[in-house]
Protein backbone atom coordinates (compact mmCIF):
# COMPACT_ATOMS: atom_id res chain seq x y z
CA UNK A 1 0.00 0.00 0.00
CA UNK A 2 2.40 2.58 1.00
CA UNK A 3 4.85 1.38 -2.00
CA UNK A 4 2.33 1.85 -4.29
CA UNK A 5 1.41 5.78 -2.67
CA UNK A 6 4.84 6.49 -2.86
CA UNK A 7 5.92 5.19 -6.83
CA UNK A 8 2.04 7.63 -7.54
CA UNK A 9 3.66 10.10 -6.19
CA UNK A 10 7.16 10.07 -7.74
CA UNK A 11 6.03 9.10 -10.87
CA UNK A 12 3.52 10.95 -10.96
CA UNK A 13 5.15 14.36 -9.99
CA UNK A 14 7.76 13.08 -13.03
CA UNK A 15 5.38 13.31 -15.48
CA UNK A 16 3.22 16.83 -14.51
CA UNK A 17 6.94 18.10 -14.09
CA UNK A 18 7.44 17.35 -18.57
CA UNK A 19 4.16 19.01 -19.36
CA UNK A 20 4.30 21.93 -16.89
CA UNK A 21 8.16 22.45 -17.70
CA UNK A 22 8.92 22.32 -13.90
CA UNK A 23 11.96 20.42 -14.65
CA UNK A 24 14.10 23.00 -12.46
CA UNK A 25 12.20 23.18 -9.47
CA UNK A 26 12.01 19.46 -9.26
CA UNK A 27 15.58 18.99 -9.58
CA UNK A 28 15.81 21.27 -6.50
CA UNK A 29 13.59 19.41 -4.84
CA UNK A 30 14.76 15.81 -4.74
CA UNK A 31 18.10 16.98 -3.11
CA UNK A 32 16.09 19.63 -0.87
CA UNK A 33 13.65 16.82 0.02
CA UNK A 34 16.73 14.58 1.34
CA UNK A 35 18.52 17.10 3.22
CA UNK A 36 15.40 18.31 5.03
CA UNK A 37 14.78 14.71 6.22
CA UNK A 38 18.42 13.98 7.53
CA UNK A 39 18.34 17.24 9.26
CA UNK A 40 15.22 16.81 10.80
CA UNK A 41 16.03 13.00 11.98
CA UNK A 42 19.55 15.02 13.63
CA UNK A 43 17.06 17.12 15.60
CA UNK A 44 15.22 14.44 16.86
CA UNK A 45 18.02 12.72 18.41
CA UNK A 46 17.92 15.02 21.23
CA UNK A 47 14.12 14.56 22.10
CA UNK A 48 14.51 10.70 21.83
CA UNK A 49 17.69 10.46 23.87
CA UNK A 50 16.15 12.63 26.92
CA UNK A 51 12.86 11.13 26.58
CA UNK A 52 13.34 7.52 26.29
CA UNK A 53 15.73 7.76 29.29
CA UNK A 54 13.41 9.47 31.36
CA UNK A 55 10.92 6.32 30.56
CA UNK A 56 13.59 3.95 31.63
CA UNK A 57 13.54 5.28 35.02
CA UNK A 58 9.71 5.64 35.39
CA UNK A 59 9.83 1.45 34.46
CA UNK A 60 12.25 0.61 36.63
CA UNK A 61 10.89 2.85 39.14
CA UNK A 62 7.54 0.71 38.80
CA UNK A 63 5.74 4.34 37.58
CA UNK A 64 4.33 1.95 34.48
CA UNK A 65 3.53 -0.76 36.37
CA UNK A 66 1.94 1.56 38.78
CA UNK A 67 -0.26 3.10 36.18
CA UNK A 68 -1.45 -0.61 34.91
CA UNK A 69 -3.03 -1.11 38.39
CA UNK A 70 -4.66 2.08 37.75
CA UNK A 71 -6.37 1.01 34.94
CA UNK A 72 -7.08 -2.29 35.36
CA UNK A 73 -10.56 -2.17 36.09
CA UNK A 74 -11.29 0.30 33.21
CA UNK A 75 -9.65 -2.09 30.88
CA UNK A 76 -10.99 -4.93 32.14
CA UNK A 77 -14.15 -4.07 31.09
CA UNK A 78 -13.04 -3.44 27.42
CA UNK A 79 -11.84 -6.87 27.55
CA UNK A 80 -14.52 -9.22 28.81
CA UNK A 81 -13.24 -12.56 27.10
CA UNK A 82 -9.57 -12.06 28.59
CA UNK A 83 -9.45 -13.56 32.75
CA UNK A 84 -8.86 -11.00 35.04
CA UNK A 85 -4.79 -12.60 35.88
CA UNK A 86 -4.02 -13.65 32.71
CA UNK A 87 -0.63 -12.40 31.32
CA UNK A 88 -2.25 -10.95 28.31
CA UNK A 89 -3.60 -8.68 30.71
CA UNK A 90 -0.15 -6.65 31.75
CA UNK A 91 0.77 -6.63 28.13
CA UNK A 92 -2.35 -4.78 27.20
CA UNK A 93 -1.95 -2.51 29.65
CA UNK A 94 1.83 -1.67 29.21
CA UNK A 95 1.35 -1.35 25.89
CA UNK A 96 -1.60 1.21 26.16
CA UNK A 97 0.74 2.93 28.51
CA UNK A 98 4.04 2.90 26.09
CA UNK A 99 1.31 4.62 23.62
CA UNK A 100 0.04 7.34 26.03
CA UNK A 101 3.67 8.95 26.73
CA UNK A 102 4.26 8.77 22.85
CA UNK A 103 6.75 5.91 22.83
CA UNK A 104 5.69 4.75 19.56
CA UNK A 105 8.62 2.19 18.61
CA UNK A 106 8.76 1.37 22.49
CA UNK A 107 4.95 -0.28 22.88
CA UNK A 108 5.11 -2.21 19.75
CA UNK A 109 7.20 -5.39 21.59
CA UNK A 110 4.61 -5.32 24.25
CA UNK A 111 1.72 -5.15 21.97
CA UNK A 112 2.65 -7.99 20.07
CA UNK A 113 3.60 -10.05 23.16
CA UNK A 114 -0.49 -9.19 23.65
CA UNK A 115 -1.27 -10.63 20.67
CA UNK A 116 0.44 -13.47 21.20
CA UNK A 117 -1.53 -13.93 24.50
CA UNK A 118 -4.87 -13.47 22.85
CA UNK A 119 -4.58 -15.90 19.93
CA UNK A 120 -3.88 -18.50 22.61
CA UNK A 121 -6.76 -17.56 24.83
CA UNK A 122 -8.48 -18.01 21.11
CA UNK A 123 -7.25 -21.60 20.89
CA UNK A 124 -4.49 -20.70 18.27
CA UNK A 125 -6.69 -19.69 15.46
CA UNK A 126 -5.42 -17.69 12.66
CA UNK A 127 -8.69 -15.86 12.64
CA UNK A 128 -9.00 -12.27 14.56
CA UNK A 129 -10.82 -12.53 18.11
CA UNK A 130 -12.73 -9.98 19.51
CA UNK A 131 -10.55 -9.06 21.88
CA UNK A 132 -7.87 -8.72 19.27
CA UNK A 133 -10.16 -6.10 17.54
CA UNK A 134 -10.98 -4.12 20.49
CA UNK A 135 -6.81 -3.91 21.08
CA UNK A 136 -6.16 -3.11 17.58
CA UNK A 137 -8.84 -0.53 17.71
CA UNK A 138 -7.83 0.82 20.92
CA UNK A 139 -4.07 1.13 19.55
CA UNK A 140 -4.91 2.63 16.45
CA UNK A 141 -6.64 5.14 18.16
CA UNK A 142 -3.83 5.51 20.75
CA UNK A 143 -5.11 7.92 23.77
CA UNK A 144 -1.71 10.37 23.73
CA UNK A 145 -1.07 12.29 26.68
CA UNK A 146 2.65 13.58 25.38
CA UNK A 147 2.88 13.46 21.76
CA UNK A 148 6.79 13.49 22.18
CA UNK A 149 7.92 13.72 18.32
CA UNK A 150 5.70 16.18 17.67
CA UNK A 151 7.10 18.67 20.15
CA UNK A 152 10.76 17.92 19.21
CA UNK A 153 9.87 18.64 15.49
CA UNK A 154 7.78 21.40 16.44
CA UNK A 155 11.23 22.75 18.08
CA UNK A 156 13.49 22.31 15.18
CA UNK A 157 10.80 24.44 13.23
CA UNK A 158 11.81 27.21 15.86
CA UNK A 159 7.85 26.98 17.46
CA UNK A 160 7.58 29.81 20.02
CA UNK A 161 5.70 27.35 22.11
CA UNK A 162 6.21 23.78 20.97
CA UNK A 163 4.26 22.69 23.65
CA UNK A 164 1.21 24.58 23.14
CA UNK A 165 -0.40 21.28 21.13
CA UNK A 166 -0.57 18.74 24.03
CA UNK A 167 -4.04 20.52 25.15
CA UNK A 168 -5.45 19.62 21.85
CA UNK A 169 -4.40 16.40 21.42
CA UNK A 170 -4.93 14.96 24.60
CA UNK A 171 -8.17 16.10 23.73
CA UNK A 172 -9.05 15.04 20.03
CA UNK A 173 -7.22 11.67 21.29
CA UNK A 174 -9.75 11.18 23.69
CA UNK A 175 -12.63 11.70 21.13
CA UNK A 176 -10.85 9.10 18.63
CA UNK A 177 -10.47 6.32 21.58
CA UNK A 178 -14.08 6.96 22.79
CA UNK A 179 -15.24 6.48 18.97
CA UNK A 180 -12.94 3.64 18.73
CA UNK A 181 -14.57 1.52 21.38
CA UNK A 182 -18.01 2.38 20.23
CA UNK A 183 -17.54 1.58 17.02
CA UNK A 184 -15.98 -1.52 18.12
CA UNK A 185 -18.79 -2.33 20.03
CA UNK A 186 -21.23 -1.65 17.52
CA UNK A 187 -19.07 -3.72 14.77
CA UNK A 188 -19.35 -6.51 17.47
CA UNK A 189 -23.46 -6.40 18.52
CA UNK A 190 -23.52 -6.88 14.28
CA UNK A 191 -21.49 -10.25 14.25
CA UNK A 192 -23.80 -11.16 17.39
CA UNK A 193 -26.71 -10.60 15.50
CA UNK A 194 -25.39 -12.13 12.28
CA UNK A 195 -23.94 -15.56 13.66
CA UNK A 196 -28.35 -15.81 15.51
CA UNK A 197 -29.54 -15.27 12.34
CA UNK A 198 -27.98 -18.14 10.93
CA UNK B 1 -9.20 28.02 26.95
CA UNK B 2 -6.57 29.29 28.97
CA UNK B 3 -6.67 26.03 31.14
CA UNK B 4 -5.15 23.71 28.19
CA UNK B 5 -2.18 26.11 27.21
CA UNK B 6 -2.10 26.29 31.14
CA UNK B 7 -1.92 22.39 31.67
CA UNK B 8 0.39 22.27 28.05
CA UNK B 9 3.23 24.34 30.19
CA UNK B 10 2.98 22.08 33.31
CA UNK B 11 2.49 18.71 32.66
CA UNK B 12 6.27 17.59 31.07
CA UNK B 13 8.05 19.49 34.13
CA UNK B 14 5.53 17.57 36.51
CA UNK B 15 5.69 14.26 35.06
CA UNK B 16 9.81 14.51 35.50
CA UNK B 17 9.34 15.39 39.28
CA UNK B 18 7.12 12.38 39.52
CA UNK B 19 9.13 10.08 37.21
CA UNK B 20 12.43 11.32 39.37
CA UNK B 21 10.52 10.81 42.84
CA UNK B 22 9.68 7.87 42.11
CA UNK B 23 13.31 6.59 41.51
CA UNK B 24 14.25 8.21 44.93
CA UNK B 25 11.60 5.66 46.33
CA UNK B 26 12.49 2.86 44.66
CA UNK B 27 16.12 3.39 45.19
CA UNK B 28 16.59 3.58 41.48
CA UNK B 29 20.04 3.98 40.00
CA UNK B 30 17.98 7.05 38.09
CA UNK B 31 21.47 8.15 35.96
CA UNK B 32 22.54 4.88 34.92
CA UNK B 33 18.72 3.95 34.32
CA UNK B 34 18.65 7.05 32.24
CA UNK B 35 21.93 6.25 29.97
CA UNK B 36 20.62 2.70 29.41
CA UNK B 37 16.95 3.95 27.91
CA UNK B 38 18.13 6.71 26.52
CA UNK B 39 20.82 4.57 23.79
CA UNK B 40 17.94 3.55 22.46
CA UNK B 41 16.36 6.70 21.80
CA UNK B 42 19.64 7.47 19.66
CA UNK B 43 19.33 3.79 17.75
CA UNK B 44 15.69 5.33 16.71
CA UNK B 45 16.07 8.58 15.69
CA UNK B 46 19.21 7.04 13.17
CA UNK B 47 16.81 4.07 11.94
CA UNK B 48 13.85 6.69 10.79
CA UNK B 49 16.25 8.46 8.45
CA UNK B 50 15.69 5.65 5.53
CA UNK B 51 12.16 6.17 5.64
CA UNK B 52 11.77 10.04 6.15
CA UNK B 53 14.35 10.77 2.96
CA UNK B 54 12.32 8.42 1.02
CA UNK B 55 8.95 10.22 2.17
CA UNK B 56 10.07 13.64 1.80
CA UNK B 57 11.76 13.65 -1.56
CA UNK B 58 8.51 12.20 -3.35
CA UNK B 59 6.57 15.10 -1.76
CA UNK B 60 8.86 17.58 -2.52
CA UNK B 61 8.91 16.15 -5.98
CA UNK B 62 5.26 15.89 -6.05
CA UNK B 63 5.24 19.48 -4.76
CA UNK B 64 7.76 21.21 -6.82
CA UNK B 65 6.04 19.65 -9.90
CA UNK B 66 2.78 21.61 -9.56
CA UNK B 67 0.84 17.93 -9.30
CA UNK B 68 -0.28 19.11 -5.72
CA UNK B 69 -1.40 22.20 -6.52
CA UNK B 70 -3.64 20.71 -9.03
CA UNK B 71 -4.73 18.16 -7.19
CA UNK B 72 -5.88 20.50 -3.93
CA UNK B 73 -7.71 23.11 -6.31
CA UNK B 74 -10.05 20.41 -7.10
CA UNK B 75 -11.58 19.77 -3.39
CA UNK B 76 -10.45 23.29 -2.35
CA UNK B 77 -14.62 24.31 -2.40
CA UNK B 78 -15.79 21.40 -0.60
CA UNK B 79 -13.13 21.69 2.48
CA UNK B 80 -13.84 25.67 2.68
CA UNK B 81 -17.32 24.88 3.27
CA UNK B 82 -16.26 23.11 6.22
CA UNK B 83 -13.42 25.68 6.84
CA UNK B 84 -10.91 23.07 6.65
CA UNK B 85 -8.11 23.82 4.66
CA UNK B 86 -6.64 22.14 1.62
CA UNK B 87 -2.83 21.29 2.74
CA UNK B 88 -3.91 19.44 5.71
CA UNK B 89 -5.60 17.01 3.05
CA UNK B 90 -2.49 15.17 2.41
CA UNK B 91 -1.75 14.35 5.83
CA UNK B 92 -5.19 13.43 6.65
CA UNK B 93 -4.79 10.46 3.62
CA UNK B 94 -0.91 9.28 4.98
CA UNK B 95 -1.88 9.24 8.45
CA UNK B 96 -3.40 5.99 8.12
CA UNK B 97 -1.34 4.48 6.07
CA UNK B 98 2.08 5.57 7.15
CA UNK B 99 3.80 6.97 10.62
CA UNK B 100 7.15 7.72 9.14
CA UNK B 101 5.41 9.26 5.87
CA UNK B 102 2.57 11.20 7.59
CA UNK B 103 6.05 12.36 10.40
CA UNK B 104 7.58 13.41 6.49
CA UNK B 105 3.91 15.16 5.62
CA UNK B 106 3.65 17.21 9.25
CA UNK B 107 7.26 18.62 8.93
CA UNK B 108 6.97 19.42 5.56
CA UNK B 109 3.48 21.91 6.34
CA UNK B 110 5.43 22.96 9.60
CA UNK B 111 8.59 24.11 7.25
CA UNK B 112 6.24 26.11 4.46
CA UNK B 113 3.52 27.39 6.77
CA UNK B 114 5.36 27.61 10.55
CA UNK B 115 4.78 25.28 13.46
CA UNK B 116 3.03 28.29 15.00
CA UNK B 117 0.39 28.80 12.31
CA UNK B 118 -2.98 27.04 12.13
CA UNK B 119 -2.10 24.71 9.57
CA UNK B 120 1.00 24.07 11.76
CA UNK B 121 -1.10 23.29 14.77
CA UNK B 122 -3.44 21.26 13.11
CA UNK B 123 -0.72 19.16 11.90
CA UNK B 124 0.79 18.72 14.85
CA UNK B 125 -1.92 17.97 16.98
CA UNK B 126 -3.61 15.59 14.03
CA UNK B 127 0.04 13.73 13.99
CA UNK B 128 0.08 13.20 17.77
CA UNK B 129 -3.78 12.23 17.71
CA UNK B 130 -4.11 9.37 16.36
CA UNK B 131 -1.87 6.18 15.10
CA UNK B 132 -0.97 4.61 11.74
CA UNK B 133 -3.85 1.36 11.41
CA UNK B 134 -1.84 -0.07 8.74
CA UNK B 135 0.94 -0.68 10.76
CA UNK B 136 -0.47 -1.64 14.10
CA UNK B 137 -2.14 -4.44 11.87
CA UNK B 138 0.49 -5.57 9.76
CA UNK B 139 3.05 -5.38 12.28
CA UNK B 140 0.64 -6.93 15.23
CA UNK B 141 -1.05 -9.53 13.01
CA UNK B 142 1.91 -10.34 11.16
CA UNK B 143 3.95 -11.38 13.99
CA UNK B 144 1.64 -13.66 15.58
CA UNK B 145 0.22 -14.73 11.79
CA UNK B 146 -3.63 -14.62 11.65
CA UNK B 147 -4.97 -14.01 8.05
CA UNK B 148 -8.47 -13.50 8.59
CA UNK B 149 -8.60 -9.98 10.31
CA UNK B 150 -12.19 -9.67 11.08
CA UNK B 151 -13.88 -6.23 11.11
CA UNK B 152 -10.32 -4.82 12.17
CA UNK B 153 -9.60 -2.59 8.97
CA UNK B 154 -13.05 -1.28 8.97
CA UNK B 155 -13.00 -0.46 12.86
CA UNK B 156 -9.56 1.11 13.11
CA UNK B 157 -10.10 3.49 9.59
CA UNK B 158 -13.51 4.63 11.16
CA UNK B 159 -11.70 5.61 14.58
CA UNK B 160 -9.15 7.45 13.08
CA UNK B 161 -11.53 9.59 11.09
CA UNK B 162 -13.28 10.20 13.85
CA UNK B 163 -9.64 11.45 15.17
CA UNK B 164 -9.13 13.72 12.30
CA UNK B 165 -12.40 15.33 13.05
CA UNK B 166 -11.39 16.10 16.63
CA UNK B 167 -8.58 16.93 15.81
CA UNK B 168 -10.09 20.05 13.77
CA UNK B 169 -12.70 20.59 15.99
CA UNK B 170 -10.36 21.49 18.71
CA UNK B 171 -7.72 23.55 17.44
CA UNK B 172 -10.42 25.88 15.47
CA UNK B 173 -11.74 25.73 19.36
CA UNK B 174 -9.13 26.69 21.35
CA UNK B 175 -6.79 28.58 18.67
CA UNK B 176 -9.64 30.53 16.72
CA UNK B 177 -9.89 29.43 12.92
CA UNK B 178 -7.54 29.96 10.06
Amino acid sequence: MINWIWMTMLVTGLVFAMFTGNMEEVNEAIFEGAEEAVVLCFGLISILVFWLGMMRIAQEGGLLTLLSKVMSPLVRRLFPEVPKDHPAMGYILSNMTANMFGLGNAATPMGIKAMEQLKELNGGKDEASRSMITFLAINTASLTLIPTTVIAIRMTYDSENPGEIIGTTIAATAVAVISAIAIDRFFHWRRVQRARAK
Amino acid sequence: MAIFTTISMYIIPLLLFVILVSAIIKQVPAYETFVEGAKDGFQMAISIIPYLVAMLVAISVFRASGALDFLLEGIRPVLALIGVPTEIVPLAVMRPLSGTGALGVMSDLLAVHGPDSFIGRLASTMQGSTDTTFYVLTVYFGAVGIKKIGDSLKVGLLADICGLAAAIFFVTLVFGSM
